[in-house]
């Protein structure tokens, strides 16, 4: 198989990496010859008491977090899976691990656990020349050589296949609950940055439509004492959170030639912003979707401003085309992007332009 | 394969650097104050925390300010003159080892908290802010910085950035990389680039992973974001003695198979324990051959929790003896032990040597036994301090360098447990950085086309080498070199390169 991969590589080609090609919306249009990773797949090893697991790209996310749940244990960044959890004629599809870290997205938990590149330990990529490489390791600290591991993670596919990667486990909390509040967006950033500065065992939070939903967890008494400390919210369905996590939920439903999707990634505490559209607020307010017809160039505007990026998350193509998927880096950053494009892919094979027209 | 590789097959030569010139560049460009030229005041830079090695500077420059930084390495960049960047100088793998030919860029100066916002639980600081500080400014807002590196009292956010620095807590809190949000640093032709930014994530590659943990061969740093994070209403730590090493670290497999994540997990040998308790009175047991130090932080009651969970692990794993800190200073004086436990080394030895290998858990028994039949091969001995949870070793080489012969025998045993790490699955280096210390030992963890990587990524940033040169990565020369002094089971890593 790696021999195959090897062989595409080398043509020269221009390739289009896929896994389970739950995120083939996400950022700029694939370009390529498909390249197709799912049949590069399983786990290599996981060793509860060392906390990590490494699998081949094509594994199934679902495939490791079953694995995982058998030991009590879980991927604390909760990547999307994107309907991961439907299985096909016996094998299980959905979102791979090789494309979750190629996107680097994380879900609900990620503003109190860390992002899933935190959790890359270590990866094994072919680069453009069809080289072997491993980098990082299973360890949890390690810092000999640069961390490439971590680089890998985001950069979708543009600067090697990857064949295998390491992911640092935790075991689940033990206890969680949900709350919910009525109260508006402004009045919810303000409690969520409030309660953030204290030790309050709030892992998640989704501010939508005048509720904020709250998700409590850790040991049993930390999570019992904070549902005292916070009043008396009504407990909703544990299952909100995976819809959340999958985006099922009603405000990310919808085709991408609807109104386009804004993901907005800014400091917690700037304020209601001032855009048309409707928002959902999650990450403790550092992180606001919005569902907004309002110019690219003002959205990114008000997101500079205050410090953050806004990306072009689901859009029709002609719009995606017009304002590229992510917001576009000062000059000096984007030549150390095209730098390091070319330290790993001089040939340009991989997922060109899926990131930045230039790499 | 016949990939070139540019200057990165051989170390490069700088001795034709103009030194006259070079003063009047730098002093163009620095107040007075700011430049040392002088061989007393070079004297102090010569060395930082790993003082086996030491070599004087051209100069020193020490800005005070982002635009002094600037006009510093623009001007080294024309020049051609190496740049070795540096904060507190308590490294301990040589990383800032001044280069004969070049300079030293003291950040030391630039120690302003310049920003801290309780309510978005971040700080905006300079690199020369030492580590401690900040959580000192941020514990009026009930705050502080996580990663706490033993040195904390002296190291710079800057050097910790360097290094991506950890701290016995760093198994439930994380490693400088999961702690900094933005880092806004000049790379050597003296452009001001911003990598991250005040919010969770950024667009584009993660260069701000890339450059935690480069030790200062990317780009200098000159501002970063700091996550802070809540201090914990309270912390009890639970001390157990054990009759064997192997039970000691069954233990620590138990407490994480239990679903526990201590806020920080350490073992300490007998050897270690028996050089620290006559310094600090900890209140070691000396008879017990390893002691763990497990800690839980939290709610009063999630901490009783946790603690009872513990406790009932540790008596099923056959620890001989448990207690549990009646209170705060109780709690510190246990971990008094710990953090003083490299001088407390100091004292009993003349000099010793401190190794960083990160193993998997599991193989602890394996190479602590190793290192005690290389204790009698060497003719050394070795007090080992282990953070357990996260596998990072410390094993501490005594020697006396005044003895002809023992730093040689030294180097020899410290490179036979690196290469074991990395034999065992683990890494040469879990927190200390390459430096120039190690930079032969990447050799054995790392192929020629995985350090050809790495020679990129540098280039990507410097192509011509200037920021501390021979410092992380070896050329492929010098793997070469090293490969014929140390050809494992027949087996060459870097079988393409010429041999001489």
């Amino acid at each position: 198989m790696i021999d195959e991969f090897k062989e595409r590589i080398r043509s020269g080609k221009p390739l289009r990496i896929r896994g389970g090609g739950t995120k083939d919306f996400y950022g700029n249009a694939p370009r390529g010859e498909m390249l197709d990773t799912r049949a590069y797949a399983g786990i290599v090893a996981y060793e509860p008491t060392e906390l990590f697991v490494t699998a081949k790209c094509g594994t199934p996310l679902a495939e490791i977090e079953a694995a995982l749940a058998e030991r009590g244990q879980c991927l604390p960044f909760e990547p999307p899976r994107f309907g991961a959890a439907s299985t096909i004629g016996g094998t299980m599809g959905g979102a791979t691990v090789g494309g979750a870290v190629a996107a680097g997205l994380s879900g609900p938990r990620r503003v109190s656990a860390g992002a899933l590149r935190d959790y890359v330990l270590g990866v094994k990529l072919l680069d453009g020349e069809a080289r072997e490489l491993t980098f990082g390791g299973q360890v949890m600290k390690n810092v000999a050589g640069y961390d490439v591991s971590r680089l890998i993670a985001g950069s979708l596919g543009t600067l090697g296949l990857i064949l295998e990667v390491t992911l640092k486990v935790l075991p689940k909390p033990v206890a969680a609950a949900t709350l919910r509040f009525e109260m508006t967006q402004a009045a919810a950033l303000d409690k969520l940055n409030r309660w953030a500065g204290q030790p309050l065992p709030i892992v998640a939070s989704c501010w939508q439509d005048g509720v904020l939903t709250l998700k409590l967890a850790g040991a049993r008494a930390a999570v019992a004492a904070a549902q005292g400390k916070l009043g008396n919210g009504d407990t909703a369905e544990a299952g909100y959170w995976d819809d959340l996590r999958d985006q099922r939920i009603p405000f990310f439903a919808g085709a991408d030639d609807n109104v386009p999707l804004w993901r907005l990634s800014l400091p917690s505490v700037v304020p209601v912003l001032d855009l048309p559209g409707t928002t959902l607020v999650e990450w403790g307010g550092a992180l606001r979707w919005l569902r907004s017809d309002t110019s690219a160039a003002a959205i990114r505007a008000t997101a500079a401003v205050v410090g953050g990026s806004a990306t072009l998350y689901r859009a029709d193509a002609v719009t995606k085309a017009a304002a590229g998927a992510f917001a576009p880096l000062p000059a000096p950053l984007m030549n150390l992007h095209r730098r390091m494009k070319a330290a790993f892919d001089p040939r340009g094979v991989f997922n060109p332009g899926r990131l930045y027209a230039e790499l | 394969m016949s990939t070139r590789i540019h200057s990165h097959e051989r170390d490069q030569d700088f001795s034709d650097v103009d030194r006259a010139a070079l003063l009047a560049a730098l002093a163009a460009v620095l107040p007075a104050a700011a430049l040392l030229a002088d061989r007393e005041d070079l004297k102090p830079y010569e060395c930082d925390g790993l003082s086996a090695y030491r070599r004087l500077p051209l100069a020193v420059a020490l800005p005070e300010d982002e635009a002094q930084v600037v006009g510093v390495l623009k001007a080294c960049h024309r020049l051609g003159v190496p740049v070795v960047a540096r904060g507190a100088g308590t490294g301990l793998s040589g990383g800032v080892l001044p280069i004969e030919h070049g300079i030293v860029l003291s950040l030391a100066k630039m120690k302003r908290i310049l920003a801290l916002d309780p309510l978005a639980r971040t700080a905006v600081v300079q690199p020369g802010v030492r580590n401690l500080a900040i959580s000192e400014a941020a514990a009026p807002h009930g705050l502080y910085y996580a990663p706490d590196p033993s040195s904390q009292i002296a190291c710079t956010i800057g050097g910790n950035i360097a290094e991506n620095s950890g701290g016995v807590h760093c198994l439930k809190y994380g490693l400088t990389v999961h702690n900094v949000l933005r880092v806004r640093g000049v790379t050597i032709n003296g452009e001001i680039v911003e990598f991250g930014n005040a919010a969770l994530d950024a667009p584009g590659y993660d260069l701000l992973a890339l450059m935690i943990g480069s030790e200062g061969l990317l780009a200098v740093v000159t501002e970063v974001t700091v996550k802070l994070v809540p201090k914990p209403e309270l912390a009890r730590v639970i001390m157990a003695s054990f009759d064997a090493v192997t039970q000691a670290g069954a233990a620590v497999a138990e407490i994480i198979a239990a679903g526990i994540v201590p806020a920080g997990l350490e073992m300490m040998d007998k050897a270690a324990t028996a050089a620290v308790e006559p310094f600090v009175q900890a209140g070691y047991d000396l008879n017990a051959e390893a002691i763990l130090l497990a800690e839980s932080d939290g709610t009063p009651e999630e901490v009783a929790e946790e603690i009872a969970a513990m406790r009932a692990v540790l008596e099923q794993s056959g620890a001989t003896d448990i207690r549990v800190s009646a209170d705060e200073a109780e709690r510190l004086r246990f971990w008094a032990g710990r953090k003083a436990a490299f001088p407390a080394v100091g004292r009993i030895s003349p000099d010793y040597y401190c190794m960083d290998g990160t193993i998997p858990r599991k193989r602890l028994a394996e190479m602590l036994t190793a290192i005690a039949a290389m204790e009698k091969k060497y003719g050394l001995r070795c007090a080992n301090v282990f953070h357990a949870g996260d596998g990072n070793l410390h094993p501490l080489i005594m020697y006396d360098a005044n003895v002809p012969g023992e730093l040689e025998r030294t180097e020899a045993f410290g490179m036979e447990i690196l290469r074991l790490s990395v034999a065992l699955g683990g890494t040469i280096t879990g927190e200390h950085g390459v430096g120039f210390e190690k930079v032969g030992a990447m050799c054995a963890q790392f192929d020629s086309d995985e350090l050809a990587a790495f020679h990129r990524v540098k280039s990507a940033f410097d192509p011509q080498g200037l920021l501390n040169p021979d410092k992380a990565v070896p050329t492929l020369h010098r793997c070469a070199e090293f490969g014929r002094m140390h050809v494992h089971q027949g087996e060459l890593k870097h079988p393409e390169l010429e041999r001489f």
